[in-house]
């Protein structure tokens, strides 16, 4: 049964992808292929999930191969929840995707291409979470990031290429760390399955064992945007349309923590190195979340918070204990909904307000209260307000600090308290800004401003006295960024001050584009509300089972004599 | 086995120069720096197949003289990595060029906005959005009146020029 199931969900998305882009030419076809199959995804991952639970650890050997020869999928606690959580949330992604397209024709996301990429990605993602051996790990992160290539540079623009040529760049470092890891491991130990390295890479010498973790963790570290090697995500993620930005936020990053928990656990218990994660995870929290306060977009502002919330998974995973790594699986599940959710969320700000950035938004409470509450159960739920899973996410990961004692990890538990509460503000004043702010206070005609600041900031042509009335342009020559600022704020004010009517808002209101919001992006988002709700309704089975996760992975036994003792040879070649 | 000294300097040679040529802005000067690490790369996983023996497999060999099948699997999979990706670069070069003339990695202009925002709090209102009804009492209409008509500018606002030299790159756009 399950040797026939574990490889589905890597087979199924794979063949979807081809599937869509025979039927490329027909949109309803490819929509209804592409949610198809990733449902199908959903159910068996689904059913692994239950399977792993109560069986524990079982390992496919994909083609029948033995052991050290072939390909083996592993199925455990931990792969099973995070196959679960990432379909769930790409299942709600690509409805929103569909009625983004639905919505705007295919500007925004070229179905012919986007939908089978999308699916490629999900078949990386599912590899990579369940790779019994670290090359296919590589190729599941290679299959998943040539994906995300595609995607991230959609419509190929100006600023999505810039963005696109960063993250490429990045990404192929840490790819070409990652081989190169691969290749030093296998000439010590002569093998590249994970059940094999677990016990011969213990006999080797502290110090090659050192050299070898250090390169896999910076590796896993960048993929995961740990804070020194995390300056790459902020910069390339706000530019992509909003449902690969949002599936990226979500999936990609915690496919690293996924590879760091492994690692770190299986091939390494000795914990040389969680002195330093702890540090690293320290400044993550904290230099990720001053970063987000300073952001006046909401997207970046929320790339800058999922940088930031990395850390906290770092803490669980540096403490390795039960708990803190029950914590840290606990907060991997929630933060990839969340994160996602909130993005889309951004999603439809920008079709609502027009704009993400914060400056140019105003009055969305009073114009889509729908949106609003969208907005704000899962932003409370980021900055971990009780009763929500972000709170039972991190009080976990707090406890588990506290009960470890050292100074280090009380410090930690000092920066998560610290972070959650910078979280609250940057949320906060997103919060009152965009939806709350009157619009009128909003710059109405900033658009004059916004064009003379991007194209003054590049210029950097030298500032004219202005000599102008309200409202007429400096006649000379080009207004610098100020002064066509101060224009507009003039021009603002006398319109107020000549209207003089108590009712001056409306009428001060500018001709601003109202787009409706299509029924199914909100409905996808809303579903992706209720699932970070109902996260915090099954808070109580979740952590018992990431707690038995987190014993399973201590433990290592189960993961290793389920691949040594003969896994279940699979009937299907991949 | 004498250990060859050839590999591991080809292979440092490689990186160093491979490491130099990313760290380029050109952009082609980073897809030749992928292409070196990427060789690199592959000739430190041949290496780790041990020294080179007769081909495997195929049954004419005893399995002491075979050479390690493995690392050449990897490297195949590696090179066919190598080459989509290539491949891709190529393309966003040529996307770049066709759209900016410029193959030079770009600026991001958001983050050169939020670093220029000095002392300004993204949070303060300007006096002049507010409506006249709420505005602070000691608002006087004529202070903005004389910064309008005075030299135009905050005192205290930077120019581009000086907001470049913030975050130690060229100017956006266009070289």
């Amino acid at each position: 049964m399950i040797s026939v199931l574990a490889p589905l969900p890597v087979l199924l998305p794979l063949l979807g992808a081809a599937g869509a882009l025979l039927v490329g030419r027909h949109p309803r076809t490819q929509r209804a292929l592409s949610l198809l199959v990733l449902t199908a995804v959903l159910a068996v991952s689904v059913a692994l999930l239950l399977q792993a639970d109560a069986q524990g650890s079982t390992a496919v050997a994909v083609g029948g191969w033995p052991v050290p020869l072939g390909i083996v999928l592993v199925v455990d606690r931990l792969s099973a929840l995070m196959l679960v959580v990432a379909s769930t949330v790409a299942l709600g992604v690509l409805v929103f995707a569909v009625g983004q397209g639905s919505a705007d024709g295919s500007e925004e996301t070229p179905l012919s291409i986007f939908h089978p990429t999308f699916l490629v990605l999900i078949a990386g993602v599912s590899n990579a979470f369940l790779a019994g051996d670290l090359f296919n790990l590589y190729v599941g992160f290679e299959i998943l990031l040539m994906a995300s290539y595609v995607l991230l540079t959609l419509g190929g623009s100006a600023p999505r290429v810039r963005a696109g040529i960063t993250y490429v760049v990045v990404s192929l470092t840490s790819s070409l760390i990652f081989l190169a890891a691969i290749g030093l491991i296998y000439a010590s130990t002569g093998t590249v399955n994970m059940a094999q390295l677990a016990i011969r890479l213990g006999d080797l010498p502290a110090g090659t064992q050192l050299l070898l973790q250090s390169m896999l963790l910076i590796a896993f570290s960048i993929k995961a945007a740990v804070f020194p090697l995390s300056a790459w995500l902020p910069d390339s993620y706000p530019t992509a349309p909003a449902p690969v930005t949002a599936v990226f936020a979500g999936l990609l990053t915690k496919v690293g923590v996924y590879a760091i928990i492994r690692t770190q656990t299986l091939l390494f218990p000795s914990g040389a190195l969680d002195d330093l994660l702890m540090w690293a995870g320290l400044a993550t929290m904290v230099m990720g979340i001053l970063g987000a306060v300073a952001q006046t977009d909401i997207r970046r502002m929320l790339s800058f918070t999922l940088v930031s919330h990395i850390g906290y998974m770092v803490f669980g995973i540096a403490l390795a204990t039960v708990s803190g790594l029950a914590g840290a699986i606990f907060y991997v599940a929630h933060h990839i909904a969340i994160q996602t959710t909130l993005f889309l969320v951004a999603g439809l700000v920008e079709r609502q307000g027009g704009s993400t950035a914060v400056d140019r938004l105003g009055g969305l409470a009073k114009r889509s209260p729908l949106l609003a509450f969208l907005f704000f159960v899962p932003a409370m739920n980021l900055a971990g307000i009780p009763p929500l899973s972000g709170f039972i996410g991190k009080l976990g990961l707090l406890e588990a600090g506290v009960a470890d004692g050292s100074p280090l990890a009380l410090m930690l538990v000092a920066g998560g308290v610290l972070t959650s509460l910078l979280t609250l503000l940057a949320i906060a004043r997103v919060w009152t800004r965009a939806f709350w702010r009157p619009p009128t206070q909003a710059p109405a005609d900033d658009t004059a401003a916004a064009a003379a600041s991007d194209a003054g900031s590049s210029r950097g042509s030298p500032a004219e006295p202005a000599l102008v009335g309200a409202g007429v342009a400096d006649p000379d020559g080009e207004p610098t960024q100020r002064q066509a600022a101060w224009q507009a704020a003039w021009r603002r004010h006398e319109r107020v001050a000549t209207a003089g009517a108590p009712d001056w808002a409306p009428a001060a209101r500018s001709v601003r584009a109202l787009r409706p919001l299509p029924r199914v992006m909100v409905a996808a988002t809303a579903a992706m509300v209720t699932v970070t709700v109902g996260l915090t309704f099954i808070a109580g089975p979740l952590y018992g089972y990431t707690q038995r996760a987190a014993e399973d992975i201590l433990e290592r036994t189960p993961y290793i004599e389920s691949v040594s003792d003969g896994p279940v040879p699979a009937e299907e070649g991949e | 086995m004498t250990p060859t000294v050839v590999l591991p300097v080809i292979i440092g040679g490689l990186y160093a120069a491979g490491v130099y040529l990313l760290l380029d802005r050109s952009l082609t000067r980073v897809l030749v720096g992928f292409l070196l690490l990427g060789n690199a790369t592959n000739l430190l996983l041949l290496s780790t197949g041990g020294p080179a023996g007769l081909a495997p497999i195929l049954g004419y060999a005893e399995p002491e003289e075979m050479s390690d099948p493995l690392p050449q699997a990897l490297i195949l999979t590696a090179i066919v990595i190598t080459f989509g990706v290539t491949a891709f670069i190529l393309a966003m070069i040529h996307r770049s060029w066709a759209l900016a003339r410029n193959e030079a990695v770009g600026t991001d202009e958001e983050d050169r906005r939020v670093a220029g925002r000095h002392d300004t709090d993204a949070d303060e209102l300007d006096p002049d959005d507010l409506a006249p009804d709420d505005r602070p009492a000691g608002h006087a209409d004529s202070l903005s009146e004389r910064r309008l008509h005075g030299d135009g500018r905050d005192p205290g606002a930077p120019d581009a020029e000086e907001l470049a030299d913030d975050i130690d790159l060229p100017l956006g756009g266009g070289r």
